[in-house]
């Protein structure tokens, strides 16, 4: 991991989030009113603002939803890198990189099924980070 | 059409534009206003109005020596001075101001005295689920979405070019334009790789400049300039900060919401449309823009450009001063689409749309983060 890359601060609301991935699980939340799993994490539901939620752990797959492959400097990034949105298997989209991939549009199909993998930053922060498995749908 | 709720009766962009290194971004704001008082025949002291973004009102007022009523500091990035517009008109028709100043001004290229790119919140979410995986700056998130866009629509990336290429054969026709020299799909798709599929000829200049304009009530506007450009119709919308939840990647809810309000204000259809700005801060957005706006079917705008009804001598001009690809682009390019739908309707753009009548400007600020529309006409109804 690249020194200087920024370290996402997290809040009250959040702190279920990286806790998980410290852990090693991919935690989003669940309405219990109206059945609506949304991502990012705030404690109401974003569908029907119920109050009543719940967090759960997601399997951790998804598939290639869109990306670029920023061929500029940013701080802690060796260029080229890959920033990808993945839509996550229970619904909502999330950002990440890619990993395990070289950055050629050839390899990154879009819709291909991707896996979460695990990048501890320091002690306290994990990304969650995803790489291409199995074969294209 | 249904009737005009306010008129432009003074607008004009900064004396120069390009590489200002020898003025600040608050004298861009004075210089461009200064501009659009002397078409409009006003001083500081008529104006009981002021709108902006970048600078504040505050600094406006002190700078200009203007003593508000009523101020509007919305900051949604480029496509605040369309929502200034709109707002403007609505405090105008409740009586709270007569004359309301918009100004803009940007020292986009030489940074003196310039407000920077916004950088999230520590803790925000963008800060903490998109800054981590090294977005930075607008290449690594406009572009986001446009794979996503690509393989739904069915479009290539030469669609994208091909923007570029048209918008080009505009700014030809526009001496004040930052980049002339006539390009071809291959010369975009071999200019250098900024953030793939964009690069770098696909997205927009960074320049300095600036525009203003006054804005009054329909009513009287006949009597204070000879050539008054009515707001016929505007909308505005927001969908959210983070473009990875943005709802459709292929859409912008800001975009359909805006601008369905901003036709239906105006009581006009798409037929009626002479002219068009779309706001290009990268060769994706009048790709959106044409399809979101209704101007195209879903799946159909690429091809519209490619048959050319969008370039010179095309039944629908769109970005005519070249857009910010080619004329300039100095960070919230929303101002140069406004100014330049004004000019078309006053019959004094260097790129003249012939009996145009009716203009429609439409805005994007941040990352498909908010947008506005205007409609002007130049015939009261």
């Amino acid at each position: 991991m690249n020194a200087g890359r920024p370290l996402p601060v997290p809040t009250p609301e959040t702190a279920h989030f990286w806790e998980g991935t410290r852990l090693g699980e991919l935690r989003l939340q669940t309405c219990r009113d109206c059945g609506n799993t949304y991502f990012p994490p705030r404690p109401f539901c974003p569908g029907c603002a119920s109050r009543n939620v719940g967090v759960i752990r997601a399997s951790g797959r998804g598939s290639l939803h869109s990306y670029v492959i920023s061929h500029l400097p940013a701080p802690g990034f060796e260029p080229p890198y890959t920033i990808a949105v993945v839509k996550l298997d229970e619904g909502p989209k999330m950002m990440t990189n890619i990993v395990g991939t070289p950055c050629d549009p050839a390899l990154l199909q879009l819709d291909h099924p991707v896996e979460v993998t695990f990048e501890a930053l320091n002690e306290k922060i994990t990304l969650p980070m995803f790489k291409l498995t199995g074969s294209s749908q | 059409m249904k009737r005009a709720r306010a008129a432009v009766i003074g607008a004009a962009e900064t004396t120069e534009m390009g590489k200002l290194p020898h003025m600040s971004q608050l004298q861009l704001h004075a210089d461009a206003a200064l501009n659009a008082l002397a078409d409009a025949g006003l001083k500081p002291s008529d104006i009981d109005g002021i709108a902006t973004a970048g600078e504040t009102p505050e600094s406006l007022a002190l700078y200009l020596g203007i003593t508000p009523t009523w101020i509007d500091a919305t900051g949604v990035g480029g496509c605040s001075f369309l929502m200034h517009v709109r707002h403007a008109m609505s405090a105008i028709e409740s009586g709270l101001c007569r004359h309301v100043l918009i100004t803009h001004g940007e020292s986009g290229r030489s940074r003196v005295a310039a407000s920077g790119f916004p950088h999230p919140i520590p803790g925000s979410l963008p800060q903490q689920f998109e800054t981590p995986f090294g977005t930075f700056g607008p290449p690594t998130m406009f572009t986001l979405p446009v794979l996503r866009f690509l393989k739904d629509r069915g479009y290539e990336q030469e669609d994208l070019a091909r923007v570029a290429v048209v918008q080009r054969e505009w700014a030809a026709l526009n001496p004040r334009a930052s980049q002339k020299a006539p390009i071809t799909v291959d010369d975009v798709m071999a200019s250098k790789m900024i953030a793939y599929p964009f690069r770098m000829l696909m997205c927009c200049l960074v320049t300095d400049g600036g525009g203003a304009i006054v804005l009054s009530a329909a009513d009287r506007a006949a009597d204070l300039h000879a050539r008054p450009v009515y707001v016929i119709g505007t909308g505005e919308s927001v969908e959210g900060n983070m473009i990875s939840q943005m709802e459709d990647f292929s859409s912008s809810k800001a975009f359909r919401v805006s601008g369905r309000n901003a036709f239906a204000q105006a009581g006009i259809t798409h037929a009626d449309v002479d002219h068009l700005m779309i706001y290009d801060a990268f060769a994706h957005l009048p790709l959106y823009g044409l399809e979101d706006l209704g101007f195209c079917a879903p799946g159909e705008a690429a091809a519209f450009i490619r048959e050319g009804h969008t370039r010179p001598g095309g039944r629908l001009p769109l970005n005519t001063n070249g857009g910010g690809l080619s004329y300039m682009h100095s960070g919230m390019y929303g101002m140069y689409a406004l100014q330049e739908s004004i000019r078309q309707m006053r019959g004094i753009a260097p790129a003249q749309v012939d009996g145009a009548k009716i203009s429609v400007a439409h805005g994007v600020g941040g990352m498909f983060a908010a947008s506005s529309t205007i409609i002007f006409s130049n015939e009261r109804p």
